[in-house]
């Protein structure tokens, strides 16, 4: 199967305008941008925010899977709840946590309700439509993949993201590179395999499967306890939709949620900058060692600042 | 991976209060040719791979009491759990359907089951595992309940899954005890996989940047 990469998708969004001309066959330019909606046997994941205990289990599985440096505590600290970014903002995932879990006090709950981040996985993904590089590769299993060997660092995906996903390493001075939450496709889902996190996690949280029988699902399940959820599924529209969605019994927006991303793909808001991507390319020599001298200069920055 | 090691769950005559260690992280198999090899008499055997297997059906409270059950599908990162069989039955007041749904012969207290269940029989098998499968998101899984048109419960929990929503959910209700760790002793490997205990990170090491 052909795998859907930023190439597809400039030669969907501009529909045979000069991006396309330049950089591909118009026969191959079938995914078009904005109403691709995803492969159709992609794979999903549902997760049931109803039955998170916050184990950190999933965050343990992730960091054995990923082969991810050791976490600043244990797994078993229930204290990283009580962390606070800028902005009183709860944990995000980082270079050294592809996922993470956070707790929320909900008013009238009997419980905490605790939410696992990670990526995505949209169908229509803004960090692999913004990469000039062409690093990202979203995969007919439904993964969103990266290379990096290709990044730069450039951290154009990591602003174009619309859940602030993509964290950067800075273990190699020279070049940083994107990491994130790749739905274990490497070592799992190309194999047919659920990720670690969903086969980790003891309570059931998320379920597996081929991402419209997951929609059916979460509405099956939404109309069987009525009253139970809050009738939306989020990811089935948002930004294009996500192979990941969510079941809440709390509104979404007082969990962290943003609800205010709408159906388009964020591909749609920025087509006219991608019309510019196609000079990227021809200037891409020079650009790759401007970004690269960036990069390495900001790190090289922070570490004499650091040192100071 | 968590949930590899088969457990079991015995609803025979034999007492297992006593051969715990005996039984311990072995596959069901094995146990069950141990068994034999022992000499013991099998009576209902009922191979169940995994946590825990509330309570036993109504119609056979002589055989299911006083049995103390190691639980030990996990039994790779965690210690065995070890779960009182009879403290349960008698914690539901004999009500199997608590946990054992429609499976136990006693009619299902749960508003989804009682549509197509209030009279169904008891099953062969009233065991977690014959219904909730250990790796129920494995491609042989998905593509099992994809391929029969017949069945209702498409997507039912994983055996491990089914013993944490139906223990805890329980537990916290009623005061049991909810912590991880409250049944789940971490092995070496345990501590090795959540990054505590003897392998906890030190204390200053931290290379984050934030
Ligand atoms: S969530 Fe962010 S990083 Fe993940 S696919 Fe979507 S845009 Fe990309
Ligand atoms: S899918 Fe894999 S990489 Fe992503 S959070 Fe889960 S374990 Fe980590
Ligand atoms: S492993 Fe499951 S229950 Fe535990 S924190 Fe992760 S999603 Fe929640």
């Amino acid at each position: 199967m052909k795998k859907l990469n930023r190439r597809n998708f400039i030669k969907g969004s501009l529909a045979g305008g000069l991006a396309a001309a330049a950089t591909c066959n118009a026969k191959d330019a079938k995914a078009a941008g904005g109403d691709f909606g995803g492969y159709p046997d992609s794979m999903g994941v549902l997760v049931d925010l109803t039955k998170c205990v916050g184990c950190r289990t999933c965050e343990a599985a992730c960091n054995k899977e990923q082969g991810l440096p050791e976490p600043d505590k244990p797994f078993d600290d229930f204290s990283v709840f009580d962390e606070r970014r800028e902005g009183g903002l709860p944990r995000r995932t980082t270079e050294k946590a592809y996922t993470v879990v956070n707790r929320y006090e909900v008013e009238g709950r009997a419980h905490p309700l605790f939410r696992k981040v990670q990526c995505n996985h949209c169908n229509e993904p803004a960090c692999l439509t913004s990469c000039f590089v062409n690093a990202y590769t979203k995969t007919p299993e439904g993964a969103v993949i990266y290379n990096p060997k290709v990044c730069v660092g450039c951290r154009t995906c990591m602003i174009a993201c619309p859940f602030y996903v993509p964290a950067y390493s800075y273990s190699s001075a020279i070049n940083p590179v994107v990491k994130k939450c790749i739905m274990c496709y490497d070592t799992r889902l190309k194999f047919g395999r659920p990720p670690a996190c969903v086969e980790a996690c003891p309570q059931g949280v998320m379920t597996f499967g081929k991402r419209k029988d997951m929609i059916a699902l979460a509405h099956e399940k939404i109309n069987a306890k009525p009253g139970k959820y809050v009738g939306h599924v989020y990811g089935e529209t948002e930004v294009g939709g996500t192979s990941w969605m969510y079941l809440s019994d709390v509104p979404f927006a007082e969990i962290g949620f943003d609800t205010h991303l709408g159906k388009e793909p964020i591909i749609s808001h920025v087509k006219d900058f991608l019309a510019i991507v196609p000079m990227v390319l021809c200037i891409w020599p020079a650009l790759f060692t401007g970004f690269h001298l960036l990069a390495t200069r900001k790190q090289t920055n922070k570490e004499n600042s650091t040192k100071a | 991976m968590l949930g590899k090691i088969a457990s079991h769950y015995f609803a025979g005559k034999s007492r297992l209060l006593h051969e715990k260690s005996l039984y311990e992280r072995l596959a069901f198999s094995f146990i069950l040719k141990r068994r034999e090899k022992m000499g013991l008499k099998t009576g209902k055997l009922i191979g169940l791979a995994a946590l825990i297997a509330m309570t036993a059906p109504l119609a056979l409270p002589q055989k299911a009491s006083c049995e103390v059950f190691e639980l030990n599908s996990l039994a790779n990162l965690f210690e065995g759990v070890s779960f009182d069989h009879d403290m349960h039955i008698e914690a539901v007041s004999d009500n199997c359907s608590v946990c054992h749904h429609h499976s136990a012969g006693t009619p299902p207290t749960d508003a989804t089951c009682i549509p197509c269940h209030l009279k169904s029989a008891e099953t062969d098998s009233a065991a977690c595992n014959a219904c909730h499968v250990n790796e129920p998101f494995s491609s042989a899984s998905l593509e099992a309940s994809a391929s029969n048109p017949l069945l209702h419960h498409k997507v039912k929990p994983g055996l491990k899954a089914a013993y944490h929503q139906n223990c805890l959910g329980c537990h916290q209700e009623t005061g049991g005890p909810v912590g991880c760790q409250d049944c789940h002793a971490l092995t070496e490997k345990g501590e090795k996989y959540y990054n505590t205990g003897q392998f906890a990170p030190k204390p200053g090491k931290s290379s984050s940047h934030h």
